[in-house]
């Protein structure tokens, strides 16, 4: 299935957690957030979120700002 | 007797029939007792490197950082920027810069919070005009509305308009920061006279945000009575920033100290210094 990914559209395979998507980017450790069709979803849900078809996913850190 | 000039809204001169010297509160946001009264931001500078000594000069313990995409693909071992600014040393103020609705800064404070494991100390900015970078004060209105419903505790940056301030802190906004000029413009305080109307009538922080562009401009904003300076390009885009920011800390203490100590009075002639009497010719 595909996603949109950080604004691109990605093909995840058929079944993927939010965990499974930042493990396959080799995020795991890092200090992100994750939006799923502008809701946040939790890192304690990261594992039990699955994600659907069409899913507007957004990943962010933290950079230098004003 | 030499004329004294009439009062200058701008200058508050001490009580001289009281000899006390007044005392100085430390800087308290949320809570949090802060010693330095400088806030920096993390953007601009040339490497991570430059940014974490000049941060150090600056002797600041309040710093913002902005929430952007995570770059994918990116070399897993880059340092972030929560690596060089520990929340842990320093308290990370999330900015919302970027946005130019109600909508998209909520969005970005949820993810900072997120980001933060909750931390829910934010800086709100909603702008209206890319030439600018003005505040979009009806949309910052609206904002602030929906983060302190939901938990956030607000820092504002917002026009220098002392009505508007007022009304933001009202709301339950924890520091209003107006802007001294506009951001990265390095013009200095173009409207003194509201900061201090700002200031006079504010009972929360006010911190001027956005427009220093040398030393002087911060010492000018703390002698009119604010309580901090929020700056990034001025130190960033200095030829030496980890000197500028030395300076920034130096201007930001003579400042306060200036405005505690209370000014002379202006006078339109000359006051001699030393005594007249016992002269001997």
């Amino acid at each position: 299935m595909n996603i949109i990914l950080n604004g691109e559209k990605t093909e995840v395979g058929e079944t993927a957690s939010i965990q499974t998507l930042i493990e396959r980017l080799e995020l795991t450790g890092r200090r992100i957030a994750v939006e799923v069709n502008e809701e946040i979803v939790p890192r304690s849900e990261h594992d039990s979120r699955q994600l659907a078809p069409g899913d507007q996913v957004e990943i962010v850190h933290a950079i230098g700002g004003g | 007797m030499a004329a004294i000039l009439p009062p200058d809204p701008m200058i508050q001169t001490r009580d001289t029939m009281t000899n006390e010297s007044p005392q100085d509160t430390p800087l308290t946001i949320d809570g949090t007792t802060y010693n330095s009264r400088l806030l920096v931001g993390t953007g601009k500078y040339a490497s991570w490197e430059q940014a974490r000594d000049a941060i150090e000069a600056s002797g600041s313990q309040m710093v913002t950082m902005a929430v952007r995409r995570t770059n994918l693909g990116q070399n897993p071992d880059e340092p972030s920027l929560l690596d060089i600014v520990s929340p842990e040393k320093y308290t990370l103020l999330p900015n919302t810069a970027g946005c130019y609705s109600a909508k998209d800064a909520v969005r970005t404070c949820k993810l900072a919070r997120e980001l933060l494991d909750g931390h829910n100390l934010v800086k709100l900015e909603v702008l209206g005009d890319e030439k600018t970078l003005y505040p979009d004060v009806t949309e910052t209105l609206k904002a602030a509305e929906q983060l302190i419903d939901d938990g956030f505790r607000v820092m504002v940056y917002t026009n220098d308009d002392p009505l508007i301030a007022l009304k933001l802190e009202r709301m339950g906004c924890i520091a209003v920061m107006p802007l001294g000029a506009p951001i990265g413009s390095g013009l200095g305080i173009q409207n003194r006279y509201n900061i201090r109307t700002i200031v006079e009538n504010a009972s929360v922080p006010i911190l001027v945000d956005a427009g220093v562009g040398t030393a002087s401009d911060a010492s000018l904003a703390m002698e009119l009575g604010c309580d901090g300076v929020l700056m990034n390009t001025a130190i960033a885009e200095a030829k030496d920033p980890v000197r500028m920011a030395g300076a920034m800390r130096k201007a930001i203490e003579a400042g306060r100290d200036a405005y505690i100590a209370g000014r002379m009075p202006k006078r339109a002639y000359a006051s001699a210094s030393s005594p007249l009497d016992g002269t001997f010719f």
